[in-house]
Order: C-alpha cells, then structure tokens, then sequence
C-alpha cells in the first residue's frame, strides 16, 4: 500500500508499552473514521500482531516496527513492517485454534493469530530484502 | 496495578481497576493476582467491569490464574465490557469459564 496523505503512519519501538502507545493513537485517529465497536476489532488485530512482532520477530533483542492505517467505507487496511525474524515456515500461521479438553491443561497462549484470522480479512506476509511486511484489512463498519 | 479483592458471601471479588489487561501487563497481573487469592476462600470472582480491553496475553494470564487455583476452588468472571467479552467468544474460553452476565452480582449469590 502506497503511502497516501490521511493514512496514519507510525514508528514504534518493539516493546509493550511502545504497542500500547501506538494503539492509543490508532484509536484516536478512527474514532469518527468508523464505529466504536469496529474500533475495538481493529485495537484486537494489531495488538495481536504487534505483540507478537515484539515476542517473536524481535525475540531476545529489539527493533523498529513502522504501521500505517488507511480507513476507508468502513473497512481499515494496515500494514506493518520490521526488521525482525521472519515467520516460521515463511508464512502467516493458521492460527488453528487448541480447543480446550475437558479435564486437560487450558492453553495459555496460541490464541493471537487465531484473532487476527478471525477478525480480519486479505492477511497477505511477505519477507522482502530481509524484512518483514504484513498486510490486512479490518471490516470495520460504515 | 491496581487490584482490589473483597471477601463476600458469593466469595472472594477480584475488582480490576485498569482499563487494559494487555501484555504490557499481564506479568504484573498475574503477580498481583497471585497475592490476592491467598485469602482463602470457596471461589474466586474476577470483575472485569472496568476493563475495557484484553489481548490475548491477559487472556493468558487469566487462564495461568485459573490454574493456580485447585479444582474444587473456580474462577468465576463477571461484567465482562463487549470488547472483553468477544476475545473470550472467540477463542472458546467463554466455554471453560463461568461468566455471570451483567446485572447479575455473583457476590450477592451465597
């Protein structure tokens, strides 16, 4: 997605508290963009896939994490870039949910991309000249 | 952070007053929660009204709360926000979980 004037652009840490300032500003550039509740569907998105930027891409070190927003009827298209690790088996994971078992151990983690595929649509992963680019759009209501 | 826990007749309330459970800190969370509910009782009712969000790293460390608890000694959840309540909807813990619907007070259920 080329860069066009009204998309939000941001550069960020990969750290927590860095992801948590980023989505305080996304959520202030949409709201009036589009409605409360798609608001909250977009904060679950990237915050799953910023964290796990942070968790994984950038394990054991830290790095720089650009994303841009588009909103446009209703639907928010982000992309983010890092210069992180590349996702295992080159792809986007599935994101196939462990059901819990009855009597079992719960699953504590594994559930992010399981949202993302959830709530979003056209996820598309690429690993170019040693970075990494993750494109998505959000259904967020007119 | 800010956790406060209070002994009722329902059992021991948990109030979260933050408005994030995310994974800035859902260590934190955890730690506190940890404290918390060595006051004994029969169970244990996380009110989530003030948190009006959840990634799936405070979903984690709810379930890793749940855990550190016996069998015979459940975590309850009540007044989960919309945003809350749809992370725990699609990642199917809505299904492990007890979770009083809003305007029920678990506490005042003995």
């Amino acid at each position: 997605m080329q860069p066009e004037p009204g998309d939000l652009q941001l550069e960020l840490d990969s750290s927590p508290l860095a992801v948590r300032g980023a989505l305080t500003e996304m959520t202030a550039y949409l709201r009036g963009r589009c409605p409360e509740e798609g608001l909250a569907v977009v904060e679950i998105v990237l915050a799953e896939a910023l964290n796990n930027i942070v968790e994984h891409a950038y394990v054991g070190g830290s790095g720089r994490i650009t994303l841009c927003l588009r909103a446009h009827a209703g639907d928010v298209q982000c992309c983010i870039a890092d210069h992180g690790l590349p996702m295992p088996g080159g792809a986007a994971p599935a994101g196939r949910l462990r059901l819990p078992v009855p009597g079992g151990a719960l699953p504590e983690g594994g559930f992010g991309w399981h949202l993302i595929r959830s709530l979003s649509q056209d996820v598309d992963y690429r690993r170019v000249s040693g970075r990494n680019y993750l494109s998505l759009r959000v259904q967020a209501g007119q | 952070m800010n956790i406060q826990s209070e002994q009722t007749v329902g059992g021991l309330v948990v109030r979260v007053a933050e408005p994030r459970i995310d994974a800035a800190v859902a260590i934190r969370f955890k730690d506190r929660m940890r404290e918390l509910i060595a006051d004994p009782s029969q169970k244990v009712i996380l009110d989530l009204s003030q948190v009006g969000f959840l990634d799936s790293s405070g979903l984690g460390a709810v379930v890793a709360v749940m855990k550190m608890l016996p069998p015979d000694r459940p975590l309850e959840l009540s007044h989960l926000t919309p945003p809350v309540q749809k992370v725990f909807r699609l990642t199917r813990m809505d299904r492990v979980f007890t979770i009083h619907p809003d305007g029920a007070d678990p506490a005042d259920a003995a």
